[in-house]
């Protein structure tokens, strides 16, 4: 099993039930390494549930998950963070209270000291390291969301949506993960914020090397726009995949989304 | 020259909001008709609310933000010269050292739901666990009473993580019911065993350190002797300081942090690799290590303790004065303390249904003013630091 030739994230049928209602069946889907995969179908076919699982959020009921060649299936949540799976959640869930900088560290977790000595007593050292991560943050706020560079201190209620969802993106990046899961990053935009965040999508991957991002997105245009190949889901089945005129085209496709009889 | 003076004017509204509050508490204690204190209770408010309408408060809290260690030396003065007006006047020497150990109690909690989101109710059980060590060790043992204060603590910390594993496994509101139980359970532990005194309770030994007798009165030269109150109140307010800095420098650190994810969202503090257990664990021990420390000097100073002072309404009131305070606040929990202890003391028409009047007051406090009196304010890590 050569590294090359297996995709970064892959899943193996996996399936999630909830009580009697199969959210996630049977999913065979792979990851290409430095690839944006789309993921797509109607609302409740199974996209969030199968970021929740691969996250650790919920377990599988069956099949594997298989990252970077290993078998991630059913890690904790942190496990799975520590392995390189940064993700954004469907409805905003910073923590809107507390400035971009304080979100921002709490993506940047696992490479802060959280030794109680170090934080109690070796105040020096902590000041070393916050003023370390501090400029880290500045530097990644400023590539991707320039505006807020300078308003890392304020809170976050403050700020509109879409500074929000950018907010989001720096915290999951700032961990430096291999793998990248945006879940409707375009959900309550406007058009015009909704082309910027493409254009911030396209320049994440460009700036960060060898990323690889799965998009769930509702908007055929971000989708067409942003993305290498997409897979559709339908009552969490797979029923298509490839790029995404190739999908539009497809006849199960349209029947899921329009009813097509 | 220059320097020196913008300091002062930068000070000025700390100094000044704090002489005024030293100069008032000192005139509340000692007005002794039930019409002065009402009539200074009514200053008081009157006065606080001008203060507010017309931006003085909101410029004495940035005098605190911007000169924290200046100030926080001035509140220090401030109690001690309370507690050197009334040197000889034992009940309010009492009050100030009562206020002094509900506060590091509260700062206990504090860690625990106002930053972690751990709710306790079982405060005055873990308080209790600290006033029965202290019980325990002073009358059977030699262990030095600088010991007694932190095997208090200890004791606390370890029974309390007994209950660790139901309210890890439950979230919010279900980890009050666990910490409801012990409460409860708690009390009627201590009323059927007889080896920790049955509903009569225990005497505790006074506090002796390095031969220095705290329940001996102070007596210098031949016509100075003051309360052997004053004593504890020294020491409890030096415990005070140490609980204080402990409890902002965990605030302002990653750890501090931590806490604050947890509260606000633990599914998302999951995903970034944050061990929900592991903080919770750490508010939940320390934050019981505080209490049970604040109970083993109450219970010397005290010298005697029964079942009944740790009953579940015990529990409210810790937690009521955080609530009321200003979840998060630690100078917020300075605030309510003060009110929630000495003006039921003061004003004794109210004595009798002072349980009626503070479930009425955490109700119009979460309707009306949710964030409590002294709202946290936005993180901060370093004291005065400023993004460049």
């Amino acid at each position: 099993m050569s590294d090359a030739a297996q995709g970064l994230l892959v899943s193996h049928d996996l399936t999630k039930r909830f009580g009697g209602l199969l959210a996630v069946d049977s999913l065979e889907l792979e990851a290409r390494r430095g690839e944006i995969l789309g993921l797509i179908g109607p609302n409740g076919s199974g996209k969030t549930t199968f970021f929740n699982v691969v996250t650790g959020i919920y377990p599988a009921s069956a099949g594997r998950v298989l990252f970077d060649g290993e078998d991630i299936t059913n890690l904790s949540p942190q496990a799975i963070c520590r392995a390189g799976i940064a993700r954004t959640f469907q409805r905003s869930r910073l923590s809107l209270s507390l400035s971009i900088f304080d979100n921002l560290m709490i993506g940047n977790h696992l490479r802060l000291n959280q030794g109680l000595w170090f934080n109690l007593v070796r105040r020096q050292a902590f000041e070393r390291e916050f003023e370390e991560n501090v400029a880290r943050a500045r530097e990644l706020v400023k590539v991707f969301a320039p505006p807020l560079a300078d308003r890392m201190f304020e809170a976050v209620t403050g700020f509109p949506m879409i500074d929000r969802r950018r907010i989001e993106i720096c915290r999951a990046l700032i961990s430096r993960p291999k793998l990248l899961l945006l879940d409707e990053p375009s959900a309550g935009m406007t058009r015009e914020e909704m082309t910027e965040l493409m254009d911030d999508i396209l320049e994440i991957k460009e700036h960060v090397e060898d990323l690889t991002i799965i998009i769930i997105e509702h908007e055929m245009g971000v989708i067409e726009r942003v993305t290498n190949n997409c897979v559709v889901l339908n009552f969490g089945q797979k029923i298509c995949e490839g790029t995404y005129q190739g999908v539009a085209a497809d006849r199960l496709v349209q029947e899921a989304y329009l009813g097509i009889e | 020259m220059r320097r020196a003076r913008s300091l002062l004017a930068s000070l000025l509204p700390g100094l000044v909001s704090a002489a005024g509050v030293t100069v008032y508490v000192i005139l509340l204690m000692s007005v002794e008709s039930q019409a002065g204190v009402v009539a200074l209770l009514a200053a008081g408010v009157l006065a606080v609310l001008a203060a507010a309408r017309f931006g003085a408060v909101a410029r004495v809290a940035r005098a605190f933000a911007e000169q924290e260690n200046y100030l926080n030396l001035m509140v220090i003065l401030a109690v001690l010269a309370v507690t050197g007006f009334f040197y000889e006047d034992h009940f309010v020497l009492l009050m100030v050292t009562t206020v002094i150990v509900y506060v590091i109690a509260c700062l206990g909690l504090n860690l625990q739901f106002g930053y972690s989101g751990v709710l306790n109710f079982a405060g005055a059980a873990f308080f209790g666990i600290g006033c029965y060590t202290a019980a325990v060790l002073t009358m059977n043992t030699p262990v030095p009473h600088l010991v007694v204060l932190l095997a208090g603590g200890v004791m606390a910390a370890v029974i309390g993580s007994l209950l660790i594993l139901p309210v890890l496994r439950t979230r919010s509101h279900y980890s009050a019911v666990v910490t409801i139980a012990f409460s409860l359970l708690f009390k009627i532990f201590l009323e059927v065993n007889d080896t920790l005194g049955g509903p009569q309770g225990l005497r505790v030994a006074g506090m002796n350190v390095l031969g220095w007798e705290f329940n001996d009165d102070i007596e210098i030269g031949e016509d100075f002797e003051a309360a052997f109150y004053v004593s504890y109140a020294v020491v409890g307010l030096i415990l005070l300081v140490l609980a204080f800095a402990l409890v902002r420098r965990l605030e302002r650190s990653w750890i501090g942090l931590n806490m604050d994810a947890v509260r606000l969202d633990e599914t998302a503090a999951a995903c970034f690799g944050l061990s929900i257990v592991r903080w919770k664990i750490t508010a939940f021990t320390l934050g019981n290590f505080l209490i049970g420390v604040a109970g083993a000097f109450y219970a010397m100073m005290i010298g005697f303790i029964a079942p009944t002072n740790f009953t579940f309404g015990d529990s409210l009131i810790l937690v009521s004065i955080v609530l009321l305070g200003g979840m998060g606040n630690p100078w917020g929990l300075v605030v309510a303390t003060v009110i929630l202890i000495i003006v039921p003391e003061k004003l004794q028409a109210i004595q009798e249904y002072r349980f009626l009047l503070f479930a009425a007051l955490v109700i119009l406090i979460l309707l009306f003013r949710p964030a409590g009196l002294l709202p946290r304010q936005l993180r901060t890590y370093l004291p005065g630091w400023q993004p460049r």
